[in-house]
């Protein structure tokens, strides 16, 4: 059966997708900050039919503590089948425009201890000649907006390292997926109104798991989103600029 | 926000904030601010229950999480949040079941507890709340409440059929019943009249663990009432119905799907009648078929329009010849809208709940469409019928009840609202209570 490393695992995303994954008997690893949730959520998992899960309490941006996590699931499983990298923060972009900290702080949690870790993780898996790295990205690194571009220059910088790993890794038999949600009704945007083009946490899960396991590289959750982010990229700057887009 | 909403999509209201509870270890703090506060789960509540009009909703689906069940002893807990759907995707592969099932899958188990709801099994397991074990409830003040039986008992007993008012449910431990698998065997029995829908439910009652029936509500005169009453048990495989194929027989739950359509539903009710040649029909039937038909149609209260619509259950005592609830039959058949009715018999289990509504006697289930003071003014007069003979009204499917009649069928109304949490409310409470100071 599938062993499952979850790098962020009490995002809702990541958990609505863990629950697919518990579902089909896998074996789970579990990592995230807040170890009263990782235990609810190992329950939860165990109930659905996980065969095993263990948790990991990890604050991803300590990246010296990453080596462990992964030396820790490559120690109990025997080797890791998929690892899924889905932690995140959603910065406010206003308060960043005013303060270096606090897009520093954003830049480290998204971009920094994300590529420290995509780095270990290659490793461990080009080492295994076998195995699917997935990371969940965003729309948001498609194109700098005006009023989200803090978190999705941040994405943008995962998307590229991604595509280079993807080729890097694709020799050793390892498969790179770069999975790119668009706005989601989360904890993370429980502050925002909800448009139209919102989806549940379950379905953007679904759509997860369903590219964990599937065979295209770059994956849209819902891929609706494919299209439209191909018309805005093709907006000119010029037009960009004048332009407020916002989901 | 449209998104929270009833289930009859009337009356509309505007909530003034949606508060996610996401996490049952960290739950939101109730600012007085903010108040008065509504637990919102899935939204299957017809009237203004689930509604808090320039209040704040909480929406409690994302406590979704299961927190253990035990295969063995047919236990189940969870957050409050979780649906049936979700509990039966887990439970039934396993060979158990919840011991009472309202009509749709899409209910949390908040909800539930809530509306204290029933099943077609009412004359032998009861309502929702009689297998709730425990459940752990967050009061606006901050406290966290365990409520069993034995544990702050006041505050479990107005919780169950509590409509939400008493706090936020965060998780439940409910019993399950063994199954011997996932399919039910049933029979449609052909009824000429309210009398002997009665007649052939009690007599059913004694041999076979559901009952309900669908009742034609267009029907008058001489084949007033007229109706099937399906009856079905839990297949046992054990070869009586072998030979019994899946069979054409078309469940008259699952009318709605065309019978909506005001020119359809005549033709289809008399049809249906029909259909019923002999006097009694077998099949083997997915539970869900039996259970949830109308689950197959998503959003199927869209069809109704954006006027909504009404819902409308009493449950009457029993009385000689079912005269009372023919008498409502015939007042509501007036309005010729009055396509889509349920009938059942209630047992006499009573529940832990104070404001639970089900009771001895035959309740009727009855969507109106919202096409205006006509259907209200029957609804009125037949509400005059409940009260003459001692019945009383379903708050969860409620959205026009008169206060007074509210109390004369819920006569433990006061003893509850002692132990409402002071920062909730809901529309349906300040409908049915705003001309006197509550406790």
């Amino acid at each position: 059966m599938k062993r499952v490393l979850i790098a962020g695992a009490t995002s809702a995303i990541a958990h609505a997708a863990a629950r697919r994954f518990a579902g089909e008997g896998a074996t789970l690893m579990l990592a995230a900050r807040d170890p009263d949730r990782l235990a609810a959520n190992a329950a939860d998992l165990c109930v659905l039919g996980a065969a095993r899960v263990e948790t990991f309490v990890i604050d991803f941006d300590e990246t010296p503590r990453q080596a462990e996590l992964l030396a820790a699931a490559e120690a109990d499983f025997g080797g890791l089948d998929l690892i899924l990298v889905a932690w995140g923060v959603l910065p406010d972009q206003a308060a960043c425009e005013g303060s270096v900290a606090l897009t520093l702080a954003a830049w480290q949690t998204n971009a920094t201890a994300t590529i420290a870790f995509l780095t270990r993780a290659a490793m461990l898996l080009e080492r295994q000649r076998q195995g699917t790295l997935a990371v969940i990205s965003s729309v948001a690194g498609d194109r700098g907006r005006r009023d989200n571009y803090v978190y999705g220059a941040a994405k943008a910088a995962i998307d590229a390292f991604l595509q280079g790993l993807r080729a890097r890794l694709h020799g050793a038999g390892v498969r790179v997926i770069t999975i790119k949600p668009g706005p989601t009704d989360t904890p993370m945007t429980a502050h925002r109104r909800k448009g139209p083009l919102f989806v549940s946490a379950e379905r953007a899960g679904d759509l997860v798991y369903r590219a964990a396991i599937g065979s295209r590289e770059v994956v849209y959750a819902p891929a609706w989103w494919r299209p439209i982010m191909l018309a805005i990229r093709l907006i000119p700057e010029g037009l960009m600029k004048r332009l407020n887009l916002s989901a | 926000m449209s998104r929270y909403e009833s289930w009859g999509r009337y009356p509309r209201a505007q909530q003034r904030r949606v508060l996610p509870a996401f996490w049952r270890g960290d739950p939101p703090a109730l600012d007085p601010a903010d108040a008065p506060y509504l637990p919102y789960g899935l939204g299957r509540s017809y009237g203004d229950c689930c509604l808090n009009a320039d209040g704040t909703l909480i929406d409690a689906r994302p406590l979704s999480r299961f927190i253990a069940f035990d295969a063995q002893a047919g236990r189940l807990t969870c957050e409050a949040g979780v649906s049936l759907a979700e509990i039966l995707n887990l439970i039934v592969p396993r060979g158990w079941f919840p011991p009472v099932t309202p009509g749709t899958k899409f209910i949390t188990v908040g909800g539930a507890i809530a509306n204290d709801v029933h099943g077609k099994n009412h004359h032998r397991a009861g309502t929702f709340g009689r297998y709730v074990r425990r459940f752990e409830l967050l009061r606006s003040d901050g406290r966290r409440l365990l409520c069993s039986p034995d544990e702050n008992a006041e505050l479990y007993a107005a919780t169950i059929g509590g409509l939400g008012l008493t706090g936020l449910i965060l998780w439940a431990e409910l019993e399950l019943k063994p199954i011997p698998g996932p399919q039910i065997e049933l029979e449609a029995v052909r009824c000429r009249s309210l009398a002997e829908f009665v007649d052939r439910s009690l007599e059913s009652d004694a041999s076979d663990e559901y009952t309900a029936g669908w009742i034609d509500g267009l029907s008058r005169g001489g084949r007033l009432g007229r109706g099937v009453l399906l009856r079905g048990n839990h297949a046992r495989g054990d070869g009586r119905w072998r030979g019994v194929k899946p069979s054409p027989l078309r469940l008259p739950f699952d009318a709605p799907g065309f019978a909506l359509n005001p020119l359809g539903v005549e033709a289809f009710n008399a049809l249906y009648y029909r259909v019923q040649q002999r006097k009694e029909r077998r099949a083997l039937a997915g539970y869900g078929a039996f259970f949830y038909p109308l689950d197959v149609v998503h959003n199927w209260n869209r069809a109704y329009g954006r006027r909504g619509f009404l819902q409308w259950q009493c449950v009457v005592p029993h009385d000689d010849g079912a005269r009372a609830a023919s008498a409502i039959l015939e007042r509501l058949g007036a309005t010729r809208r009055a396509w889509f009715v349920v009938g059942k018999v209630f047992g006499d289990l009573p529940s832990p709940g104070m404001l639970s509504f089900p009771r001895p006697g035959l309740t009727l289930a009855i969507d109106l469409p919202n096409d205006g003071p006509r259907v209200f003014e029957a609804l009125d007069a037949v509400d005059r019928i409940v009260l003459e003979v001692g019945g009383a009204l379903y708050p969860a499917k409620d959205a026009r009840m008169a206060p007074a009649t509210f109390r004369a069928g819920f006569p433990r109304w006061r003893e509850f609202a002692r132990q409402i949490d002071p920062a909730f409310s809901s529309s349906l409470w300040r409908r049915l209570t705003h001309d006197e100071a509550p406790a």
